[in-house]
């Protein structure tokens, strides 16, 4: 096979489509990640597990009669509560601690997570319908479901909702203050705790909205919940903390990236591909740091 | 001080070991119970099946000891089995196994849920020279290590899709096919590969897609991509649950149009009831179905099985659970036939099984797996919303015919 993609141009068209739409959902989910991160310097190991429980609310809805879509609503709403619990019961003891303990605890929280999930939800794969149907571009030879261009569209929505929030409102100040100088913040009258919770919450509720769109484009199970998680801690790796756009090129840049490695290199290739991108990006900021160290001396 | 902690420490072990080893003298037939060991996941990802496999034991164990039990040297014995949950953890599962010979004194064991787990298990019972029959590991690898003391009531996995390859090329008019396939990377889906591969080599056909697809992905979108472009005869999928449901979601949404769809799992991810009408017409590959015509006398007939299963467990019987119950068909036998409960005795009395059950008839072959039972291929079809699977293949237990070439997306309602 030497290289079909070359051979057929709207193969190409289809690849970057695919890409482009699986990576700004895969950009949502980084999102939250790079904002507690930045907020709390926890790397949150349970990210994808909650990005499941945020799938399996929305399922619900839809074993319940209700149109999973409902999901983007409803999810983020209960998962912010679940977040701002989980903040409350572990996080908040761990949040000024060595950051190897705080990767410690939200390991445990993804286990308990994906146990709590597969006793309440059970051990079976499930999907959910929205029904939407397809989008046929270029005479039927590029397909796009119109399920992955709604998840697109909601993540973008969410994403630039959140911005305007952090720019314009209180909390969103605070959030952003409390992330450059927490005791600085804290001595200008700022309730970190209060911020923390918050920020716990919000990103716990960025998982509900990716989940209840995966539950409509992609599949949920209790335990694919570690898939995300690391390619969201990649996507946050590439860009760098508390920067939106960066974020969101960098997922589309690794989705595009992977579709392409699976024509070009062969599927069983394709996330080796990007771990290899990965190692390659990270010793290249290593060389440029070294450098930057030089000039400094 | 710290000299008479060692020595306490080493004594308290010492009788502990001393007190395990006693007890395990007597363990394997208890008074009138026949003990058979088995780790099984009932947590952890494998549960669900790990629970379908519970159900098949324990109906079988309930349904000979109420039929008059094992009979052995005039006497007549009952079933009876220890399980521990596994967790769906190899790992753990071999600790288990060991747990179940040295400690509860297990001498015959019925084997785990799926090929992985009964890998790491049959190191162990080799080991300690324990007979083993299992029902759910399918993996083709399990067959070629040389192993005396495994003995398997399913067909291996190569020779799942086998047929399907068979079914195209007759459809093609004994022409040579076009094959696209796309396969997980585990251990059982590369064993259907393989018989895929060999299938094409017998037949001349041609792979022209061979994706291999990481345990991690979850979007088939670049594979199915391929196969819109290069048009093959027959798209071929095995990635466990996740893969029958991610294809289906994916072929239907992206209009993927191929005359031949055949697939692994489909019953156990419930494809017609989650995915309805767009699952019709897939082929799938199943090792039981309940109107196969095999009969026995402590089952009746699959039918029969089905129902008596419903009635006790309030859910459809899935093939797991039928070739669980045909285990202990299988040991029931055995045990009679050696009139002994010496492990060799056993062990060669399984050897020289040929048995018909509810779920097949039963053989084993030089390398442990049943060779006396073919695979059987279902097709999706469905009436208004309502979808079933139906028998299409082999021809001698057909009762519907397989539908071919599948209608384009265009011409589906």
């Amino acid at each position: 096979m030497d290289f079909l993609i070359f051979k057929a141009p709207m193969l190409m068209v289809q690849a970057s489509l695919d890409g482009i739409l699986l990576g700004i959902l895969f950009a949502l989910i980084a999102y939250g990640m790079a904002l507690q991160w930045g907020v709390m310097n926890i790397i949150n190991i349970a990210q994808g597990d909650l990005v499941i429980l945020g799938g399996y609310i929305a399922y619900t809805m839809y074993l319940a009669g209700i149109h999973p879509a409902w999901g983007v609503i409803v999810s983020p709403i209960i998962m912010f509560f679940v977040g701002w619990a989980l903040y409350k019961l572990v996080i908040n003891k761990v949040v000024d601690r060595d950051l190897f303990i705080s990767i410690l605890a939200t390991f445990g929280i993804a286990i308990v997570f994906q146990q709590l999930m597969n006793f309440i939800f059970g051990a079976d794969v499930v999907v959910a319908q929205s029904g939407y149907g397809t989008t046929m571009l270029f005479d039927n030879s590029v397909t796009l479901p119109n399920s992955k261009i709604f998840s697109a569209v909601i993540s973008v929505l969410y994403a630039i909702g959140l911005v305007i929030y952090m720019r314009k409102s209180k909390l969103g100040r605070a959030i952003r203050a409390t992330a450059q100088n927490a005791r600085a913040a804290k001595i200008l009258g700022v309730d970190t705790e209060k911020v923390y919770a918050a920020t716990f919450g919000i990103n716990a509720a960025l998982c509900g909205i990716a989940g209840a769109l995966i539950s409509i484009t992609l599949t949920l199970h209790p335990y694919v919940g570690l898939p995300y998680t690391v390619r969201s801690f990649m996507i946050v790796i590439v860009a760098g903390l508390g920067n939106l756009p960066a974020v969101a090129v960098s997922g589309m840049g690794l989705g595009l990236f992977e579709e392409f490695a699976d024509y070009i290199l062969g599927t069983e290739f394709r996330i080796g591909a990007v771990f290899m991108l990965l190692v390659f990006i990270l010793v290249y900021r290593r060389f440029k740091l070294s450098k930057k160290r030089e000039y400094l001396k | 001080m710290n000299k008479i902690v060692k020595l306490f420490i080493t004594s308290i072990s010492a009788i502990t070991l001393a007190l395990v080893s006693f007890t395990s003298s007597f363990a394997k037939v208890d008074g009138e119970y026949i003990v058979l060991g088995s780790a099984i996941s009932l947590t952890g990802k494998y549960s669900s099946n790990g629970v379908h496999t519970q159900n098949g034991y324990n109906m079988a164990v309930d349904r000979i000891n109420k039929m008059g039990g094992v009979k052995v040297g005039g006497k007549s014995y009952k079933f009876e089995i220890i399980y521990y949950d596994d967790e769906s953890n190899p790992k753990r599962a071999a600790q288990l196994a060991e747990r179940l010979i040295k400690q509860d004194g297990v001498h015959y064991m019925l084997g785990p849920y799926s090929s992985g787990l009964t890998k790491a298990i049959a190191p162990v019972t080799e080991k300690y020279k324990i007979p083993m029959v299992e029902a759910n590991g399918a993996s083709r690898s399990l067959f070629t290590k040389g192993y005396k003391y495994l003995f398997a009531v399913l067909s291996p996995a190569n020779q799942y899709l086998e047929v399907a390859i068979d079914l195209a090329v007759e459809k093609n008019g004994g022409k040579p096919v076009r094959i696209a396939q796309a396969f997980e990377q585990d251990a059982f889906s590369q064993d259907v590969r393989l018989g895929i591969l060999d299938a094409a080599k017998r037949t001349g056909s041609e792979i022209i897609i061979d994706d291999k697809l990481p345990k991690e992905l979850n979007d088939m979108a670049a594979t199915l991509a391929k196969v819109k472009a290069t048009k093959p005869d027959v798209l071929v999928v095995s990635g466990h649950t996740k893969g029958a449901l991610t294809a289906i979601r994916q072929i239907s949404e992206m209009k993927v149009d191929v005359p031949m769809l055949a697939m692994t799992h489909c019953d156990a991810a419930k494809l017609s009831k989650q995915h309805g009408k767009n699952s019709e017409y897939a082929l799938c590959a199943s090792q039981w179905h309940k109107n196969l015509s095999y009969k026995d006398k402590f089952f009746g007939s699959g039918k029969k099985y089905d129902k008596d299963f419903k009635k006790e467990f309030g859910y459809a019987p899935p093939y797991q659970s039928a070739e669980s119950s045909a285990a202990l068909l299988v040991f029931k036998d055995a045990f009679e036939r050696a009139n002994s409960f010496d492990r060799d005795k056993v062990r060669d009395a399984l050897v020289d099984t040929e048995m018909q059950t509810f779920y097949g008839n039963i053989k084993f072959g030089p390398g442990g797996q049943n060779v006396a039972k073919p695979m059987i291929l279902f097709q999706v079809r469905c009436k208004g919303d309502t979808c079933e699977n139906k028998v299409v293949a082999p021809t001698k237990w057909a009762s519907d015919k397989f539908y071919h070439p599948i209608p384009k997306w265009s011409e589906r309602g």
